[in-house]
């Protein structure tokens, strides 16, 4: 097929003439995994409120490929443990992780989904995976929202390579103290004694 | 203006008024738990009172003291537009016996509260339509805001996972630099009260 007027021609190309690529098939699944992720958010506390923000325009976690909130544990395959689990709820939860559909990935939303947070007393689970199994701990109270979207990333990072360790999104240099060489204290890293190097 | 609740409190009830004071503009009278709810009528329906508003019911455990528990009541009048705050001490030095009637034929809204009273400190309101936990969950053993109830003692009610696959990335140090640091080897995790 070819226009009539000017200098520009289009052909259609069939059969043949077409590409193709190659690739292993799990490569191919673990990229549509991590781009897919039907997410259910477990809302409990005032971390809900950020999870509403990540949501929302400003910080938009749909550009990820996480778009559609599911709140049917069977419809989703991303679960976010939004804010603090008592003891009264964790039958719940664990009971919405075991009905989710494998694969399936935890997302540990804040230090009281994480560790508990500044929560020690008889109420509080001190950290869900006491209980399920987690796949990204987002520290903070509350984090930052690109600490969470860091998480997100990292989570898809770790789908596409097919690694199911527990990751945690670490702090990071402030890019406005870079130029001054200043370290962050970094999480797991003792400082040294005086005296020792 | 709460003073004049007061005067009305103790010439109507005389010697069952242990004593009163008066703290930041708060008036509290401090009455034998056995007349609780004659002085919660008086209160509300004499018309020099008229404390039609019930604000809070609660609680406090005094575990050195002999009757160990104070039952807190905030009253509130919208018409008089004054406040007060009466106290009853219940309960023995373990606790039992803490025993007082319930407020709920005189304000609807006492219902919750003494519920809660009930489950976090375990006295028992004599009377109360609908006398169970409120906050824990019902296989909950003891009551956790009394002071002898063991910091570290949690009763789970899902087994907690024993797999070492999946571990936090961090330490068990780590996270809570202000609490208890060994807390995670302490706890009673068969959920077993000992």
């Amino acid at each position: 097929m070819s226009s009539s007027g000017g200098g520009t021609s289009v052909r259609v190309i069939e059969g043949s003439e077409t590409g193709f690529a190659t690739t292993r098939l799990d490569a191919l699944l673990n990229w549509a995994k991590k781009y897919s992720l039907f997410q259910y958010p477990f809302v409990t506390a005032c971390c809900g409120m950020e999870f509403m923000a990540m949501a929302s325009p400003r910080y938009d976690m749909a550009r990820f490929g996480a778009e559609a909130p599911r709140f049917s544990p069977r419809q989703a395959d991303l679960l976010w443990v939004v804010g603090t689990i008592v003891q009264r709820q964790a039958p719940a939860l664990k009971r919405i992780y075991e009905q989710m559909a494998d694969p399936k990935w935890v997302l540990a939303f804040g230090t009281c989904a994480s560790c508990g947070g500044f929560y020690d007393n008889y109420s509080t689970v001190a950290g869900i995976d006491k209980i399920i199994p987690v796949d990204v701990y987002v520290p903070g109270c509350p984090p930052r929202p690109e600490a969470v979207l860091d998480g997100l990333l990292l989570l898809q990072d770790k789908i596409a390579r097919g690694d199911r360790t527990p990751g945690i999104v670490k702090p990071r240099r402030d890019p406005a103290v870079l130029g001054g060489n200043l370290d962050l204290v970094q999480l797991g890293k003792k400082t040294p004694a005086k005296g020792e190097r | 203006m709460s003073k004049r609740v007061l005067d009305a409190l103790i010439e109507r009830f005389g010697a069952d008024v242990y004593e009163t004071h008066a703290q930041f503009g708060d008036e509290t009278a401090v009455v034998n738990p056995a007349r609780w709810r004659e002085v919660a009528l008086f209160l509300r329906d004499d018309p020099r009172c008229l404390m039609n508003m019930f604000v809070d019911l609660t609680a406090v455990d005094y575990p050195l003291r002999t009757p160990r528990f104070e039952v807190v009541l905030h009253m509130r009048s919208l018409e008089r537009n004054h406040r007060i705050r009466v106290k009853a001490r219940v309960g023995d030095e373990e606790g039992n016996n803490a025993e007082i009637d319930t407020l709920v034929p005189v304000w609807k809204g006492a219902n919750w509260f003494e519920r809660e009273a009930y489950d976090l400190m375990g006295v028992v309101f004599k009377g109360h339509p609908d006398l169970r936990r409120i906050l824990m969950y019902p296989e909950f053993v003891g009551h956790p805001l009394r002071k002898d109830y063991p910091a570290n003692r949690i009763q789970p009610l899902v087994p907690f996972r024993e797999v070492t696959e999946k571990l936090p990335p961090f330490g068990p140090d780590e996270g809570m630099p202000f609490g208890r640091q060994s807390h995670d080897d302490q706890r009673d995790r068969t959920g077993e009260v000992n």
